[in-house]
């Protein structure tokens, strides 16, 4: 190893050594369940925000106050009680969590190996206290480097408010404001942390970035926001989750998401997303109300959102795209699983405001067992979009007799020089397939994935190569024992 | 290889197959003809374990073993190979790759290794001349948007890889232009060896020109009535299936 990188490894060991210090000072301080002015307050302080962000969020919590919870999709589950919920749970001390991965629930780790994630990786994971997470700190340092020669910020977003407040400022809010719905109001209110990242005018950011390199503290995940700026020009590919379903103590989720996209940048965000599912009893389900879109603000500019989902009791998602720059560019590409009882109610909106806009959306839902998946998509042609088009493709697998599919395409179109187009389709896996699969001598399981991956082809084509394999794994998983 | 007896076959409360009786030899190859729904597709199925089908009575060996206590797979890892009268389409799955996946789950079976795509890639070559096939067919989803003798042909395609011992082909020739037919009957011919034996259903003695069968049987409301050499097909082709259940009745 030379000198220079082991110092910079020293050097990130200490940071972690530093963050684990200040989790320890903050642990007497968690606050118990409800929510009101002073624990916003309490939250904003204890994150030693300044005061604008403080404001921020107060106004967000009044807003919040107002608003209803929203009951038009397509999902059930029992009330939800924001006041039952802890707000600011300081970061679980590692001692809290599993000793080893005996202590686990062993359904997990079956998956965890099926999914073939290494015993250290697998440990992170499921929280068992780990002493030192040594290999991955020395990736996540060479990592900054080699990001930091580009002029990329990448970072959790706490540190962003500390160290570029000019951008957050600028930017947060900018394209799901406050009052967008209720789930983004309360995430408004009482985020605790997420990523930032911006690409400075004309670079490429030279990797895919994951918040897989990033460790993230422990607990952030209930209401993380997440904030990605492309200056002109510039290009980047963002990776959200893994396929590891994470063991996580918190039922409700929600997460907001904003892209913001300038004159000719990209932004390319997938998610492979695959909650911890429960144990075998279905305890423990996540519930995923998450607000996602971008805005293309400046010309020619190109958002694409692909998304994985499976895993989560009730996901509740629609990643959209404002489109606002001239001749700018939105597309959506979507594989949506919902096996056991999970419900799924997701979908995109694309908003087209400049000359020339174009949208594409492929969506594929898989239901299987009693899973019930919904596509909610909306398109939208404003009376400047002229000569906007979009094409829409919806397809709808069900395996089974006892799982659902629907589709609620709207479109609102005010522009008569546009251009859409439409095709959904619902298909099953026939017995006759299945029976021609088998004859030809492969196992009915291998048959329901292979004829799964052919269905969702057009999607796994989107996603970095390395991550389309891993969630074509992911699916093969999810589907296992789900048939019949 | 086979030996079915006394077999009866209902569906929905319907009886098909009312007491079939057939013996095939390894090396052999049989020619069943009958009137559209005498039970030739159901034998068929049957055979290959299609699950719909009530047994009612009977039993079938098939390399000493009880074939109806074999499931789908099983059968087809053990060398049953249908060539399906409608073959199914499977949207998005690509031609080859499914061979592939079919051929592995075969020689997993047998506790054979596995082909990596280049040694997969090499055996199929062959089969590609030898069937005429054509390039795009291999890359397109199986059998989707596939002409009617296209699909035929591919059937036959994968009976050339995956190489079974007991092939049925449930009109395979139907659809077939002259050429194609040639071309066919061809690749089924390659197949025929001693260890090997085929059960062709067919309507039409042409195929018969080509591929010689050692018995013909006529299979007329779900029975065996008669059965002779490759004379009995040129027979009924002359005659027609009245005057034959006739003379059989006499
Ligand atoms: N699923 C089913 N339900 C009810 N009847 C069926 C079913 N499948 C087959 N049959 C009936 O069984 C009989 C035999 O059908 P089969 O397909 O075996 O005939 P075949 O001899 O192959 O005819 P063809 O020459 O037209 O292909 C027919 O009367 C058919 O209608
Ligand atoms: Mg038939």
């Amino acid at each position: 190893m030379n000198p220079d990188s082991e110092t910079e490894m020293l050097k990130g060991f200490a940071e972690q050594e530093y963050k684990y210090g200040f989790v320890t000072n903050i642990e007497s301080d968690t606050l118990p369940p409800g929510l009101n002015e002073d624990v916003i307050k309490f939250i904003s302080n204890k994150k030693g925000e300044p005061k604008w962000l403080t404001d921020w969020r107060l106004k967000a919590y009044k807003i919040w106050l107002k608003m209803k919870e929203p009951h038009w999709a397509n999902i059930e589950y029992p009330p939800i009680d924001y006041q039952a919920i802890s707000y600011f749970s300081a970061p679980k001390n590692a001692a809290d969590g599993p000793k080893s991965l005996d202590e686990v629930d062993p359904e997990l780790i079956k998956t965890y190996n099926k999914l073939g994630i290494p015993l250290e990786e697998q440990e992170i994971l499921a929280g068992v206290a780990v002493d030192a997470v040594f290999d991955s700190m020395s990736v996540a340092t060479t990592f900054k480097d080699r990001l930091a020669e580009k002029g990329v910020i990448f970072c959790s977003f706490s540190e962003a408010v500390k160290e570029h407040p000019e951008l957050i400022k600028k930017y947060m809010g900018s394209v799901v404001p406050q009052s967008d719905n209720f789930f983004a109001a309360l995430n408004s209110a009482v985020f605790t942390d997420g990523s930032f990242c911006y690409i400075p005018p004309n670079t490429k950011c030279p990797m895919e970035l994951s918040t897989y390199f990033r460790i993230n503290e422990p607990n952030t995940g209930q209401f993380e926001r997440t904030l990605i700026v492309a200056d002109k020009g510039s290009y980047v590919s963002y990776l959200e989750g893994c396929t590891a379903p994470k063991r996580d103590e918190n039922q409700l989720h929600a997460a907001v998401v904003e892209l913001v996209a300038l004159d000719d940048a990209v932004i390319k965000y997938s998610t492979v997303q695959n909650w911890y599912p429960g144990d075998k009893n279905g305890k423990g389900g996540i519930y995923n109300f998450v607000t996602k879109r971008g805005a293309c603000r400046g010309k020619s500019s190109k958002i694409t959102w692909t998304q994985v989902e499976t895993g989560s009791a009730i996901t509740w998602k629609y990643p959209s795209c404002i489109l606002q720059g001239d001749n700018s560019t939105g597309e959506f590409y979507s594989v949506a699983l919902s096996a056991l009882k999970q419900q799924a109610d997701t979908g995109t909106k694309m908003i087209h405001l400049g000359k020339n806009t174009k949208s594409t959306i492929i969506s594929k839902g898989i239901s299987a067992a009693r899973g019930q998946n919904t596509y909610r998509g909306q398109v939208m042609i404003k009376k400047s979009a002229e000569g906007a088009r979009n094409y829409s493709q919806c397809d709808s697998l069900l395996i089974g007799n006892k799982c659902g599919a629907h589709t609620f395409p709207y479109l609102d179109v005010r522009n008569t020089k546009s251009h859409i187009e439409h095709e959904a389709s619902t298909s099953k896996i026939g017995e006759d397939q299945m029976f021609y699969c088998k004859q030809r001598g492969i196992s009915e399981e291998d048959a329901i994935n292979l004829i799964v991956n052919g269905f969702c082809k057009e999607v796994f084509r989107e996603l970095p190569m390395e991550f389309a394999v891993e969630a074509q794994r992911l699916l093969e998983v999810s589907l296992e024992g789900s048939v019949g | 290889m086979l030996k079915i007896e006394n077999l009866h076959v209902s569906i929905g409360g319907n009886q098909i197959l009312k007491g079939i009786n057939l013996e095939v030899k390894a090396g052999e190859t049989h020619a069943i003809m009958g009137p559209n729904g005498s039970g030739k597709s159901t034998l068929a199925q049957v055979l290959a374990g299609h699950e719909e089908y009530e047994i009612t009575d009977g039993k079938i060996e098939y390399l000493s073993k009880d074939l109806l206590g074999m499931d789908i797979e099983e059968r087809a890892c053990e060398g049953i190979f249908l060539a399906f009268q409608y073959p199914v389409e499977l949207p998005g799955v690509n031609n080859t790759y499914f061979l592939k996946s079919a051929l592995n789950a075969q020689r997993k079976y047998r506790g054979e290794k596995e082909m990596d795509a280049m040694e997969f890639i090499d055996l199929i070559g062959d089969k590609i001349k030898l069937l005429n096939l054509n390039d795009s067919l291999l890359k397109r989803p199986v059998n989707e948007g596939f002409s009617g003798g296209e699909k035929k042909r591919n059937e036959i395609f994968q009976m050339a890889v995956l190489e079974p011992k007991l092939a049925l082909l449930d009109e395979t020739d139907s659809g077939l232009d002259i050429d194609a037919l040639r071309v066919v009957a061809n690749g089924i011919n390659s197949m025929r060896k001693e260890e090997n034996a085929i059960i062709i259903v067919t309507h039409y003695q042409r195929l018969l020109n080509y591929i010689v069968p050692d018995f013909v049987h006529v299979l007329v409301d779900g029975k065996i009535i008669n059965s002779g050499d490759k004379n009995l097909a040129l027979e009924l082709e002359e005659k027609g299936y009245d005057r034959i259940v006739e003379e059989a009745k006499a």
